[in-house]
Order: C-alpha cells, then sequence, then structure tokens
C-alpha cells in the first residue's frame, strides 16, 4: 500500500496543514482536488483560523475552491425553496436527505461539500402525486427508455432521477433508503417516525442523529459508485464528532442499527472512519459495534478492498489493485441490490439490449 | 529571469518528455509533460519569451498530453488532454495537440480560477488604461486583438478577461493570440513581422494557428490595469468604421452573457460587473478594414 496520503492527514490533524511545505501542498491540493474536497479543507482551515498562514500560492486554490462551494450552498437551498413550492399544495412530509439536508440543518459535512443532487424521501404512497406536481413545476424524467422506467419503478427505492428543465438541477425522490429488491429493507416509517423537522420549517424534516449516520453509512457501503467515497466517509466522520455530545447518541447507534438491520454497514462506517480518519469514538460503541462484523476472511478482503476504494482517485493513492478494488466493490453494491436471478437478468439486459436504444 | 528560450530544441524535449516543465503564464505556473514533437515545437516557437521555472515545487495546473493507447495508433493517431492523470475531454487528432493544450489550459483557468471575475474576452492596454473586447466567436475578436498587439498595445489576453474582485482591477494573462481561418492570412499580410504556429486544419474550430505574443507584454504580465473601454466589435465586410455608444445596463448584461462564472461569484461578481461598467466607456464598434480600427482605437479617451 501507499504510504497515508496527505488528504487524510489533513482531516485528522487540520492543526499540521499549517507545517507543510509548499511540495507538500502542491500534492495535498492534487488529491483534495481529485476527491472534491478542496472547498472542505478550505473550511477545515478557517475552523481552526489557520487560513494565513498557507502559502499564498495555495492558499488561492482554496479560495478558489470556497467561491464555488458558497454558491453551491446558496443554490441548494434556493432548490429546496423551490422543492418546497411545488409540494405545496399536496402537504406531503419531505425528508431531505444527505447532502441537502446537511445544509439545510447547517450540520458540520455541508461546509465545503460540494454534490450535485438533491434527494428527498416521502412516503411511497406518495409517489405519484410527488412525481406529477414536480413536473408541472418543471422537472422532467432523465430515463426514457422503458427497462430504466421498470428498473427504477419496480425494482429500485427511488424515482428515475428528474432535472428540472430551466436550471438543469437534479432531484432523486426516495420513498426508502435501500432497493425494494434488497436482502435488508429498513422500514422507511421507522425511519420517518423519528425524523425532525427542521428549525424554521414546518413542511421539512431531516433523519433523527443516529439515522442521519446510518444512512450516510447504508450510502456508502451498500453503493457501487466510490469516486466520492472519501468525501462521503468525511461526512461520517464530521456527523460522528458533531454527534458526539448529545446524551445517549452512542449508545443509541447501535441499538437502531440492529433495529433497522444495519449492523454490518455501521461496522464498517465505524471501522474505516477510525482507520482513514482517526475518529474519536467510544471504546464501548466500538466493542458494541462488533456484532455487525463480517468472518475474518470477508473482513481481511474489505480492509483491502476499502482500504484502497476509500482513497482519492489519484495516482499518488492508488496502487497496481486500486483498480480491481474499485471494480470488485461495484459488483459487490450490484449483488447486494438485487438477488442473483434478478442481478443476471438486469446486468444481461443492460449488455445486450440498451446499448442500441442509446 | 531564465526563458524556455534558453533551452535548444533538444533539450526542450527532454525536459518536457521527463519531469516536465514549469512554465509561467501571467499568475498562473502550469506544469507540462509531454512527449509529442507537434507540442515540444509550439512551446519552442511560442512560449520562448516566457519564464522557466527551475527549482519549484509548485504548480497550478499539472498538464500532460499523451497519444492513448490501442491500435488506433497506428492508424488514426490521437492525443489525449490530462488534467492530473484525469482525462476529461475527448481525445482529437494527433495533429491538433497543440492547439489542444491551449484550449486545455484556458480551461483550466476558466473553470477554477474563482478570485477573478472570468469573462470571454480579448483585453489589450495602452498607457495604463485597458480595453475589453468581449465578443462570440466570430465577431473579428482575435483578429482585431492581434492588429492591435501589432500595433503597440499591450496584450492582457485574447481570450480570457481576468476582472480581480477584490479591486476591479484587470489581470494579465498574455498566452498565443488564436487565429482562425481567414483571420490567419489577414494577419500574416497585416503583420508580416509576426511569428504563427503551424496552421492546423479541420479542428472544431475550423483551420487554426497560433500568434506569438510581443515579449514586452509576457515581460509585463504582473502590471495589472485599470478598465476604461468596453467594446463590442463586430466584423462586417465592406461597412465603414462606426464607434457608437451604448447604454451602460445594456453593456452590463452583454458582458454578464459572456462570463463564464457571472453567476457562480454571487454578489461579488455583481459588484466587480458593475465596477468596471462604472469606470468604462462602452461602444459598439463595426468595422471592415484593421487600419480603420487601429485607427479609432489610437483615438479612445478614457472617461474623465
Amino acid at each position: 500500500m501507499t504510504p497515508q496520503p496527505l488528504v487524510l492527514q489533513a482531516f485528522r490533524q487540520p492543526e499540521r496543514l499549517a507545517t507543510l511545505s509548499l511540495a507538500d501542498w502542491d500534492l495535498l491540493l492534487r488529491q483534495a482536488g481529485s476527491a472534491n474536497l478542496l472547498a472542505s479543507i478550505c473550511a477545515l482551515l478557517d475552523e481552526a483560523g489557520l487560513l494565513e498562514r498557507v502559502p499564498p500560492q495555495a492558499r488561492e486554490h482554496l479560495e478558489w475552491a470556497r467561491a464555488h462551494a458558497e454558491r453551491h450552498i446558496q443554490a441548494v437551498h434556493w432548490e429546496v425553496t423551490q422543492i418546497q413550492k411545488a409540494l405545496e399544495k399536496i402537504e406531503a412530509p419531505v425528508i431531505l436527505l444527505k447532502g441537502a439536508a446537511y445544509v439545510k440543518a447547517s450540520l458540520p459535512p455541508s461546509r465545503g461539500r460540494l454534490f450535485s443532487d438533491i434527494d428527498i424521501m416521502i412516503p411511497k404512497a406518495l409517489l405519484g402525486e410527488v412525481e406529477a406536481a414536480l413536473m408541472m413545476h418543471g422537472w422532467a424524467a432523465t430515463h426514457h427508455d422503458a427497462y430504466d422506467q421498470r428498473y427504477y419503478r419496480t425494482w429500485m427505492h427511488e424515482l428515475p432521477p428528474m432535472q428540472h428543465i430551466k436550471r438543469l438541477s437534479m432531484i432523486d425522490v426516495h420513498h426508502a433508503i435501500l432497493p425494494e429488491t434488497a436482502a435488508v429493507r429498513p422500514d422507511p416509517e421507522k425511519l420517518r417516525a423519528a425524523a425532525r423537522q427542521i428549525n424554521g420549517y414546518d413542511d421539512l424534516s431531516v433523519f433523527a442523529p443516529v439515522d442521519m449516520v446510518l444512512h450516510s453509512a447504508v450510502h456508502l457501503f451498500y453503493d457501487g459508485e466510490l469516486d466520492h467515497g472519501l468525501r462521503d466517509l468525511i461526512d461520517i466522520h464530521g456527523l460522528l464528532a458533531h454527534f458526539s455530545d448529545l446524551p445517549s447518541f452512542w449508545g443509541d447507534l447501535v441499538k437502531r442499527a440492529q433495529e433497522l438491520e444495519l449492523t454490518r454497514p455501521l461496522f464498517y462506517a465505524l471501522r474505516y472512519s477510525v482507520q482513514l480518519l482517526h475518529t474519536p469514538i467510544p471504546e464501548a460503541t466500538m466493542v458494541a459495534a462488533q456484532i455487525g462484523k463480517p468472518n475474518s476472511f470477508l473482513l481481511k478482503l474489505m480492509d483491502q478492498l476499502f482500504g484502497r476504494a476509500l482513497l482519492p482517485t489519484h495516482a499518488s493513492c492508488s496502487d497496481w489493485l486500486t483498480g480491481t478494488a474499485r471494480g470488485m466493490l461495484y459488483i459487490r453494491a450490484n449483488w447486494l441490490r438485487m438477488p442473483p436471478f434478478l442481478l443476471a437478468r438486469h446486468l444481461f439486459h443492460k449488455a445486450v439490449f440498451s446499448p442500441k436504444t442509446k | 529571469m531564465l526563458t524556455v528560450s534558453a533551452l535548444t530544441r533538444s533539450e526542450l524535449g527532454a525536459r518536457l518528455q521527463q519531469a516536465g516543465i514549469h512554465l509561467q503564464t501571467g499568475a498562473f505556473i502550469t506544469c507540462l509533460q509531454t512527449s509529442i514533437p507537434s507540442v515540444v515545437d509550439g512551446i519552442g516557437l511560442l512560449y520562448a519569451d516566457y519564464p522557466l521555472l527551475e527549482n519549484t515545487d509548485f504548480a497550478d495546473f499539472h498538464i500532460r498530453l499523451t497519444r492513448p493507447r490501442g491500435i488506433r495508433r497506428w492508424f488514426k493517431p490521437q492525443v489525449t488532454f490530462m488534467y492530473d492523470g484525469m482525462s476529461l475531454f475527448k481525445p482529437l487528432p494527433l495533429d491538433q495537440a497543440f492547439p489542444m493544450f491551449e484550449w486545455g489550459l484556458n480551461w483550466c483557468v476558466s473553470s477554477r480560477a474563482n478570485r477573478y471575475l472570468i469573462i470571454h474576452a480579448a483585453v489589450v492596454e495602452k498607457d495604463g488604461y485597458a480595453a475589453i473586447l468581449p465578443a462570440p466567436p466570430g465577431s473579428g475578436k482575435s483578429t482585431l486583438c492581434a492588429a492591435l498587439v501589432s500595433q503597440g498595445w499591450r496584450l492582457f489576453s485574447d481570450e480570457l478577461a481576468l476582472i480581480r474582485t477584490i479591486d476591479g482591477r484587470l489581470v494579465p494573462l498574455p498566452r498565443p493570440i488564436s487565429l482562425k481561418n481567414g483571420s490567419i492570412d489577414i494577419i500574416r499580410r497585416y503583420a508580416p513581422q509576426a511569428i504563427l504556429s503551424r496552421a492546423v486544419s479541420d479542428t472544431t474550430k475550423g483551420t487554426v494557428a497560433h500568434l506569438k505574443v510581443p515579449a514586452d507584454s509576457i515581460a509585463r504580465a504582473e502590471e495589472v490595469a485599470r478598465p476604461a473601454w468596453v467594446i463590442f466589435p463586430k466584423y462586417e465586410a465592406d461597412a465603414a468604421p462606426r464607434l457608437e455608444p451604448i447604454p451602460r445596463a445594456r453593456s452590463f448584461m452583454r458582458v454578464a452573457e459572456n462570463a463564464f462564472n457571472y453567476s457562480l461569484l454571487g454578489a461579488s461578481g455583481f459588484d466587480a460587473l458593475a465596477s468596471i461598467i462604472d469606470a468604462s466607456l462602452s461602444y459598439q464598434f463595426t468595422y471592415s478594414k484593421l487600419d480603420d480600427a487601429i485607427e479609432i482605437f489610437s483615438k479612445l479617451k478614457p472617461l474623465a
């Protein structure tokens, strides 16, 4: 394996960023750039009051990224307002997920985080109404292929992604956090019941702290696209540190994972957050989370795979096995989504029929 | 200051092939690596006067131009623009390698450098006052810019006007001027002493050639200027030259349309653009002969 990338050291010990040489900065900016983390590094330094001590050449890049991130946050607020307007009449109880939730609830991962879609969750019974309302307000379906429509509507936990025809912004409308076809399907009603209203809004909620961490873990460790793997792990790291002071947070975390059958993704989330980012987690929680530990052969394999795939997609963070690790995790994620027969059928269709219709 | 011209063709080729060179263009340092001969030639010819930084361990952009693997290598060779190891554009025919470097470097700046309001415009300067020439492709902006530069105007850029958001000053980014199709011969005739790169045909922009920037513009790349004129050029065959004032509000909107990051910068983009428009006289300029244009530009007076 390659030596510990600078970008990991930055999130472990932000104060050490003040001592980096210009050559280190050159490499750190490249690693952070390839993981879409430049603005997060800027936010980290800003909070530590260290921005002044960054060499001007490097600081310039951080400021470029900051401008981008500030605009992004503004756009998220605007986009959420538009979604609220579109859904006003049907009074759907909207839960914001991931990036949009962090921004609207002012949680630490929102600082400097860039993402492309707004994700919301609504009750399954309202899918039709919500989709129609969004269409009335300018969002249009993106996947027109009949098979893709079926893939999303029959098997997935979300509508086909929709895009606004004028602003080009994307929205993913979910009714659950894992596909209908996955072996594990946490009950959306339980998540909904525990959700918290966002301060100042009566029509918008976010998941309860433990659920937010669990959803983040599910998304990262059950999803095949690890291009933003490190950013998503840093989200978890930031959420854990932020919720750490809440009474009963650590105790509830593992209990809730058991209740929702999400002990495996939680185990991975805590393990790799500690390994890569040195997140401070109480010993008792680490011990309790062992309940989600896979057998030792599988764990060794996962350490090898995630140890590579969670790093930035930059030459300085890759070795000869990195590509293979990403490929294997992609297959794993699909495997977790669907039972074998359905998956084989899906991949067959994608390989044989879909290219012709493109 | 060491410049690229200090290296022989073979030294330059060897360095570009191995560790790459750190090339300073305006406020940016590019680390460029390539073994493609046409790029080495282009750098040797057009970048001879640019600072070559040695013993530096920092670059703003890490660029590599390579030939993709595969059997196309043998019958339809291509070139890929790699930004720090990532290929972000479709490969182009190998013959277009040098233009691809120029376009790619423009993209590096225009998609990142958000401390500046970046306008798709040519900028030239005389006596401390700058003229911004925003225009869509085909308006004759680069041709006019090349002619002005050959007649003593200092080149800031023929593509990217960089407006510092903190004080509204224009920052130079002198790089080779991109000439297309008919303009190549027009400039060859108009400025016979001008140095042009080999014309490359069949690009998405037609035939392109790049014009070497006068050494003085490169040497003074750190001298910023205040904006004085915003001029929208339009080439019109056989037209008599016309310089017509246009209202500020209209000028503002037209510049904003030509900006890369106006909406991204939000309030600070608005303020920067407003300060430019306030400090400048705005004109629509129609011309058919470069001599007329030079004459009219020489008589421009800044806002009192």
